[in-house]
């Protein structure tokens, strides 16, 4: 089985001075959540769109879900966790619970402020986390990345091997589970991703190209671009 | 719902917008595989007059193509049933005027946005299902099918009844499809097919006879005709076929010409002719298609003969790789398997 799992964790800090959480500012008077969400709708491979929230905002997902989406059985609102691994452990858990983890169960984790993902990064997320066990979507780096301590420049890195992660990252999640159980505390803080949970243990991660318009709703300046994309339609 | 459009902007340059789908509304599809027509072509490669161009781009091309269903609010369908699109988007209904001549009507690709999208949304009347295990390749151009049957609907409402010999002029794809047809709607009939190519002309073998237009038979009478050649071609095939018809007969235009044609209205008025136009299909043709696909299943079979090249669509810069492509063939139809 393959189930979506749509991490809307943030509580949008980088936002500036709203207290909302960026998943549910608005872009053509729609949540963002609900835009990303009804990306994953149409797929009928996925059992189910497991929605991981911050304890505070679960009653106002399901509302806005309800609102502007509808509701649908096949979407899901559940508590996530402190960190964005803990969010997404809470998934595969919630999964083991309900419907039996085996094998080739697999998750497809999503950033909720990434509405911009398309049909064919989310096809190829899964094909390859069923036929290779994990996958990031990323695209070329553009800019050179420098490596430095602060204060001056200690590497840099040849640009044709480096990558910008993006979100879909899928695996299968009894693997992903079990690697992330047998890292020990330290290992466990130095995280950034999920990817890194597999990488750090020597597995391989695939990956699937991603596209350049597949942002980020980070700072205020990801949702004027966000808006200004949509809004193009109505002029 | 957030949908990728991917619109030619100029000739030859695509770029990338975003739409809003309300996913509470109508039909929606994912597109699977779509075909491109010549009238695709014309805005890709900017011959068409560059007014049209100005007033019409940006704007996704492709009105041939068929899809997966991924919601249907209207109950009528079920999420991954195999349609075929109707690009033709009325707005009103008229007692005498078919849908796709109302001038009211929309058209994908040419006052719409056409298929080249992420998802595409439509009224469940402007989809018709495919039957089971057809070649998808080839239902992806049943628009252009579509086009013949409505030709022939049309002449078998318009022509006399002595129909033994029909001619049609053409060696491309539209010329294959309508003889072909022709042939299995008419199966008492002989049907004959005037082009300028040889080699083309030896894939027509359902035709009762085929002919190089500098070779036509002196003694060759024809009781109607078809002339699906369209462009500079078009003013010496209609010549011809006025040339060799019998008095009485019908002469159904189906060839797009950018320019105007000079015809011997002479000759048209001394034989009493008819000369009528066809342009596109509504949603009845589709489904006449549909049943023709059924009937025979050897349309579908002769109709692959069409299809030229597939092109994967993964990602952006495939898409005008495909049109490229497209530009080269000689013969048949390009077809996209559209996955981004």
């Amino acid at each position: 089985m393959i189930f979506a799992v749509i991490l809307a964790g943030g509580t949008g800090s980088r936002m500036g001075s709203t207290d909302m959480p960026k998943q549910f500012l608005e872009i053509k008077g729609k949540p963002i959540l609900n835009h990303t969400i009804e990306k994953f709708l149409p797929n009928p491979r996925f059992e189910k769109i497991i929605v991981l929230s911050p304890k505070a905002w679960i009653g106002h997902t399901k509302e806005i879900i309800r609102k502007f989406t509808g509701t649908s059985d096949r979407i899901a609102v559940i508590e996530g966790g402190f960190t964005r691994n803990e969010t997404i452990m809470n998934s595969i858990a919630y999964i083991d619970r309900e419907y039996g983890l085996d094998d080739e169960t697999v998750i497809v984790t999503h950033d909720s402020v990434r509405p911009f993902v398309t049909h064919r990064i989310i096809d190829e997320n899964i094909k390859t986390a069923l036929s290779c066990g994990a996958c990031d979507t990323v695209i070329p780096a553009t800019d050179t990345i420098v490596e430095g301590d602060g204060k001056v420049i200690t590497a840099i890195p040849d640009r044709r091997r480096m990558y910008q992660g993006q979100t879909p990252q899928s695996f299968k999640a009894k693997l992903l589970r079990d690697t992330y159980n047998s890292l020990s505390a330290e290992e466990k803080n130095i995280l950034t991703d999920a990817a890194k949970i597999l990488v750090m243990k020597g597995m391989d991660v695939r990956l699937v190209q991603g596209e350049t318009f597949n942002i980020k709703i980070t700072y205020p300046y990801d949702l004027k671009i966000a808006r200004s994309l949509l809004d193009e339609e109505t002029e | 719902m957030i949908n990728t459009v991917y619109r030619l902007c100029a000739p030859r340059r695509f770029e990338i917008a975003f739409s809003d789908i309300d996913v509470t509304e109508g039909v929606i599809v994912r597109p699977t595989h779509l075909s491109i027509c010549n009238a695709d072509q014309r805005y890709y490669q900017g011959t068409r007059d560059i007014k049209v161009l100005k007033e019409k781009l940006p704007m996704a091309l492709i009105h041939e193509g068929i899809g997966q269903v991924v919601f249907d609010n209207s109950g009528q369908f079920t999420p991954g049933d195999r349609v075929v699109m109707v690009p033709n988007i009325p707005t009103e209904t008229d007692e005498y005027i078919a849908e796709n001549y109302l001038r009211s009507s929309k058209f994908c690709g040419s006052s719409a946005d056409g298929f080249m999208q992420e998802y595409y949304q439509l009224a469940p009347e402007r989809l018709v299902m495919l039957p089971e295990g057809i070649d998808l390749d080839v239902a992806a151009f049943t628009e252009l099918v579509s086009v013949s049957t409505h030709a022939i609907t049309r002449f078998k409402a318009i022509a006399h009844n002595r129909r033994e010999t029909i001619g049609v002029w053409g060696d491309g794809n539209l010329a294959f499809i309508t003889s072909l047809l022709l042939k299995k709607s008419l199966p008492h009939s002989k049907i004959y097919v005037f082009g300028i190519n040889r080699e083309k002309l030896s894939d027509f073998s359902f035709a009762d006879g085929t002919y190089l237009t500098t070779e036509i038979p002196a003694d060759m009478q024809l009781d109607h005709a078809f002339e699906c050649v369209g462009g500079n071609g078009s003013p010496i095939a209609i010549e011809q076929i006025i040339g060799v018809i019998r008095p009485e007969g019908t002469i159904s235009i189906l060839g797009v010409s950018e320019y105007p044609v000079a015809v011997n209205t002479r000759m048209i008025l001394e034989k009493g002719l008819r000369l009528f136009g066809t342009s596109r299909s509504g949603q009845a043709d589709f489904r006449r298609t549909i049943e023709l696909y059924r009937e025979y299943p050897e349309i579908p079979i002769y109709l692959s003969r069409l299809v030229g090249n597939t092109v994967e669509i993964n990602q952006f810069a495939d898409i005008k790789e495909a049109f490229e492509t497209d530009i080269k063939k000689a013969f048949g139809k390009t077809i996209l398997h559209w996955n981004i």
